[in-house]
């Protein structure tokens, strides 16, 4: 049975009961403040259950308490239907053959202004409907692989992206474009730089940091970005196409294991970290900014490792940390543990035994540093040599995150914690680099007169 | 002599102007015929320390080329209910608007820039739009919902502004009728436009997120007039309250504009009432002439689904130098189109506003669609000898007719196709009669377009904010220390006595809550209170401009002064001037510097005697009158604040000798 009070719950429902009324009746309500007319609107869950909510003519939303409710009165109904228009993406002969898998970010979606649902775009003709840019630049298909929001993205979706992966470029693909939210999409970027390896294309990984229903969303120019990336560049990597500055300009190539989503809301939130990005992509040209890359190939050979250990954990460390919380993943059967240390890499002593225990009982324990920036120098100081003859190994300049997708992936293929250690020591795609560049570290201070005169000189 | 088609004989080559009503010329049943009908939207920004949706300080504005920082956006349309792009704002879209954002670090932060979603709703804003609307008597809502309503003219950043209804049902008592609110909104403030030319729109983000609360009317004004005093009456209830800032910008007015078989046209952002009558008056004969071009287009073209412009790019190196010497900002890049309206010839020159004509209707379009810079074209309804030889060039170029009209237009090469599409647009606009649109008002009293007028569906909950509950216990707290409404506070005025004149700018500025607490805390005449706030203190504000530390309390304190003192008190308006310039001095120091001294009647009684004997030295005239104006003018610095002018004169008609 269709539910005629979506979102209402109890007195709500009664009072609807009460007075023949449902979700997009139209109503003339007579409440001891006045009169309403409009539309009842379905109400979010989350919301308190006091009120109804109503369209009023004007197009705004207003809530009607329930106890000051006199009468009802239902004029008539009026059911949102809403879709998105579907134009077919035209076939250009001689562009690129492009594969958009989907995985549920809303890189391009419409809001359902009456219920304030999200409803993505999807198909190649709802794409050319909303981006009829695209068709500018390549021929497209999509694949709709989840609709999860990037939070619940994981290892199982990891493995089906990678077979994703390998089937579209066995098929011909000339490039690859996953939709994906922005969250977590470093982790999903460097989980794909590890079990995807040799692919002759690119594959580029694309977001929003505003959806795309409103004006001012970077998803329209990110997905062109990334599409013309996709189509056009060299570099057959994994690799995240977002904004560059938070104005409408360049976008940055990143390379999947160096790359990390660096503000909670900024659209110029990813940045390279601890190296120089990529490539720069604006207007139909990229800028290589970086030589050393996988160079695209015209053949279809493509490895895939699709393995990943899921008890695989990140500590990150803080001054006062209980050593019983290591003791309490060893004693759940994690496997792996990435600790984000301070400094050059350090914890402090009270924690060794219980670091020392995990270690003897076959734990692999890595050290990676909450900095971000810079590598782990374990010998500088006494606490990173105990630590070293505890059994820790120092993961170079991998970043946190990268190192446990990378720990959960090498896990994956074999417990030998010896062939496990050579299999996180050896750089597969840039997470280990043999030399930090003096302009990998960047980050500018407000209020220093150059920095003002550079900010006011340049579109942020 | 053959037959001569009826059609082609009126008007065509021949057509002459007619004249525009003039705004004085107008009576009120000229609105009446053409079914004038008017409303209003009044904005006006609230009184509170902090942005709506951050917590940037409001009302810290730049200087236009003071920033710390630029961003540049594009505003791209989003899809309508129905799944369409809009038409226009895909044309105009298609021309690529940059828009760049002047940030200042004092006034703007990340949520300015549209990097960083809503903070929670200022409560200070919330309690204020409350009692406000409950003075233009709305029903209030019992949860407040944020909504996103679209513009993508650039002046939000983020392509919405955030506003939610407060109220809605109201209405405003005028003297003679009374006036319904449609809503109260509470919403944030817009950038401040500083430039626009060609391809970019300049923007400062100080004003953006300032409260507002946005009151419309329905469209119940019958004439320009009644408009006006509309949107004073609104601009008293807000006054009154206390609740609202007053200066430049803080309060501005859309003013809608219909008649009957025309549309309703939206003049936005006039920033003084003053300008309504003419500006309303105005965009309606702009809709008389509308129509009555969309009556002789009827007469001229029967199929306008047929009609069509032709156009073919100008060439000749010789016409090019003409126009070019004429109008020297053409850019090198440009392309000169001719193009021919078939049938349109006299139309083109039609009056359409005091200096402005059917022309203009077009080439505004050009630039705020195609984004084309100035002056940006010619036509033939204009009898301009140096272009008569370019415009038969044009004919014979494009085989025109002797009843159409040509336009010559030039465009950087990339914007072409959009101005030739938004020219034909335009015209056939005409066939219908008057587009729906919105215009900006120039203070000349005339308006240019400003965009195409947006769809209903441009409302859209905002997915960053919870539904807000109004707490009405504690919005009823307010209903007694409500003032009372205008209307009633003129009639208050009226049993005063109070001169008409004073009637405005003592409801303008909030004078009457304190006119009449001076008569009930002190019974201090109202005439007297009147005159003291509403001509001396405004005369004060004159001389000295601003006075920071000044505030109204301190006239308080200087009546509580004069009246424990028992000084006269006429002594008020030469103390106020000092109190006004210097709030912080002592009213004793305020009197030593008006040199007042405390002297007894008898003193000034004593004085009068031995004036009289003076005066015989120095008289020059036999009138009677001037022995005591003489005499009146020697004892009147003393006298002042001790006795009464009035007490004085009879004084010395007396001599000296008491009643």
């Amino acid at each position: 049975m269709r539910d005629i009070y979506k979102g209402y719950r109890q007195e709500a429902i009664s009072l609807m009961k009460k007075f023949q009324i449902r979700v997009w009746s139209e109503i003339l309500i007579t409440t001891v403040r006045g009169e309403f007319s409009g539309i009842v609107l379905p109400r979010s869950e989350k919301d308190d259950e006091r009120h109804l909510v109503i369209k009023i003519a004007s197009g705004y939303n207003v809530g009607i308490a329930l106890d000051s409710i006199v009468t009802i009165k239902e004029l008539g109904y009026r059911e949102a239907h809403y879709h998105i228009p579907e134009k077919e993406f035209p076939f250009s002969k001689g562009k690129k053959r492009i594969k958009l898998l989907g995985t549920g970010g809303t890189i391009a979606s419409r809001l359902d202004y009456r219920t304030g649902a999200v409803i993505p775009a999807f198909s190649p003709g709802e794409l050319y409907g909303a981006v009829p840019e695209l068709a500018d630049i390549c021929n497209l298909s999509t694949e709709k692989l989840f609709a999860v929001f990037s939070e619940n993205m994981g290892p199982a979706q990891y493995k089906v992206l990678a077979k994703a992966i390998e089937e579209a470029v066995v098929e011909g693909y000339e490039g690859i474009v996953i939709g994906h939210g922005t969250d977590t999409m470093h982790h999903t970027a460097a989980a794909l730089a590890f079990m995807v390896q040799q692919s002759p294309v690119p594959i580029v990984i694309v977001g929003s940091q505003r959806s795309s229903d409103r004006p001012s969303s970077d998803a329209a120019l990110n997905l062109i970005h990334a599409v013309y990336t996709a189509a056009e560049s060299d570099i057959a990597e994994v690799s995240v196409c977002m904004f560059g500055p938070t104005s409408d300009e360049y976008g940055l190539i990143h390379r999947g294991t160096r790359v990390r989503k660096m503000h909670s809301s900024y659209r110029s939130t990813f940045r390279t970290i601890g190296d120089i990005p990529l490539a720069m992509v604006h207007a139909g040209k990229i800028k290589y900014l970086q030589k050393g890359y996988n160079k695209r190939r015209s053949d279809r050979t493509i490895s895939i490792m699709p393995t990943f250990e899921e008890k695989v954990a990140m500590v990150y460390y803080y001054p006062n940390m209980q050593a019983d919380i290591i003791d309490s993943l060893v004693a759940n059967g994690y496997k792996g543990i990435v600790i984000a240390g301070t400094g050059l890499g350090h914890v402090n002593k009270p924690v060794y035994p219980s670091i020392e225990r995990a270690i003897k009982k076959g734990v692999a324990v890595y050290m990676t540093v909450q900095t971000l920036w810079g590598f782990t120098h374990m010998f500088v100081y006494d606490t990173g040599r105990d630590l070293m003859s505890l059994g820790v190994i120092p993961a170079e300049n991998m970043l946190p995150e990268v190192a446990y997708v990378k720990l959960g992936w090498a896990l994956g293929q074999t417990y030998d914690l010896v062939k496990v250690k050579k299999l996180m020591l050896t750089p597969v795609c840039g997470e280990i680099t043999d030399r930090e560049p003096y302009n990998g570290y960047l980050v500018f201070q407000g209020g220093v007169p150059e920095v003002e005169e550079f900010i006011r000189k340049h579109h942020k | 002599m053959s037959k001569i088609d009826k059609s082609e004989m009126q008007g065509v080559g021949s057509r002459s102007v007619e004249p525009l009503l003039s705004f004085k010329q107008a009576d009120p049943s000229f609105y009446k015929a053409i079914g004038f009908t008017c409303g209003l939207e009044v904005h006006q920004q609230l009184d509170t320390k902090e942005k709506l949706f951050c917590h940037c300080p409001a009302r810290r504005y730049q200087k236009p080329d003071e920033f710390d920082g630029e961003i540049l956006r594009h505003m791209r349309p989003t899809l309508s209910e129905l799944g369409e792009y809009d038409g226009t704002a895909l044309m105009e879209f298609k021309t690529r608007k940059e828009i760049v954002y002047r940030l200042q670090n004092s006034s703007a932060c990340t949520y300015e820039m549209d990097d960083t979603p809503p903070f929670t709703l200022n409560r200070e804003a919330l309690q204020k739009a409350i009692s406000l609307a409950k003075q233009f008597k709305t029903s209030l809502v019992d949860e407040l919902h944020i909504t996103r309503k679209q513009y993508l003219d650039g002046s939000i950043p983020a392509g919405f502004q955030r506003t939610g209804i407060v109220g809605v049902e109201g209405e405003i008592t005028l003297p003679h009728k009374n006036i319904r609110i449609i809503q109260i909104s509470l919403e944030e403030d817009s950038c401040r436009q500083i430039a626009d030319r060609g391809h970019t729109r300049i923007f400062t983000t100080d004003r953006l997120g300032i409260p507002l609360i946005e009151v419309v009317t329905y469209p119940d004004m019958k004439t320009p007039q009644e408009a006006e005093l509309a949107g004073q009456y609104i601009r008293y209830i807000c006054r009154s309250s206390n609740k609202v800032r007053s200066g430049i910008g803080a309060a501005r007015q859309d003013v809608n504009v219909s008649i009957v078989g025309g549309t309703r046209v939206e003049i936005k952002g006039v920033a003084h009432l003053r300008w309504i009558p003419e500006l309303a008056h105005n965009e309606a004969v702009r809709q008389v002439v509308l129509l009555r071009l969309r009556d002789e287009l009827g007469k001229r073209i029967h199929n306008p689904k047929r009609w069509g412009i032709r156009h073919q790019a100008v060439t000749d190196h010789l016409m090019i130098q003409a126009i070019r010497d004429k109008y020297g900002h053409i850019v090198k890049q440009a392309a000169f189109i001719g193009l021919v309206l078939p049938r349109f010839k006299g139309l083109l020159a039609e009056a359409t506003q005091p200096g402005k004509s059917f022309a203009n209707e077009i080439e505004e379009r050009l630039q705020v669609i195609a984004c084309l810079e100035g002056h940006c074209m010619i036509h033939s309804d204009v009898n301009d000898p140096i272009f008569s030889t370019l415009f038969s060039h044009v004919a014979k170029m494009l085989k025109a007719k002797k009843q159409d009209a040509m336009i010559l237009f030039w465009a950087p090469k990339d914007d072409v196709e959009t101005a030739l599409e938004t020219i034909e647009e335009r015209c056939r606009l005409a066939f219908e009669g008057v587009p729906k649109e919105t215009r900006k008002s120039l203070p000349g009293k005339i308006t240019v377009f400003e965009r195409v007028l947006p769809g209903p569906d441009r409302m859209y909950p905002d997915t960053d904010s919870a539904p807000i509950p109004i707490d009405h216990e504690n919005a009823d707290d307010f209903e007694d220390s409500l003032p009372s409404e205008p209307y009633k506070q003129i009639s208050q005025l009226k049993v005063w006595q109070i001169p008409k004149d004073l009637h405005h700018h003592i409801l303008r500025h909030n004078l009457f809550t304190h006119i009449n607490r001076l008569y009930t805390d002190y019974n201090f005449p109202p005439t007297m209170g009147a005159k003291l706030l509403g001509q001396t203190l405004k005369h004060a504000i004159r001389c000295f401009g601003p006075s920071p530390d000044f505030s109204l309390e301190r006239i308080y304190e200087l009546v509580q002064f004069v009246i424990d003192q028992k000084l006269d008190l006429a002594i008020l308006k030469p103390m106020l001037y000092l109190v006004y310039k210097n709030p912080q001095d002592e009213f004793s120091d305020i009197l030593k510097k008006l040199h007042f001294k405390k002297v007894s009647l008898n003193k000034i009684r004593s004085k009068i005697s031995q004036l009289c004997d003076d005066f015989k030295k120095v008289r020059r005239s036999k009138e009677i009158e001037a022995k005591k104006r003489w005499i009146m003018g020697q004892l009147r610095p003393l006298a002042i604040g001790n006795i009464s002018l009035a007490q004085l004169s009879t004084l010395v008609e007396r001599g000296g000798a008491d009643a």
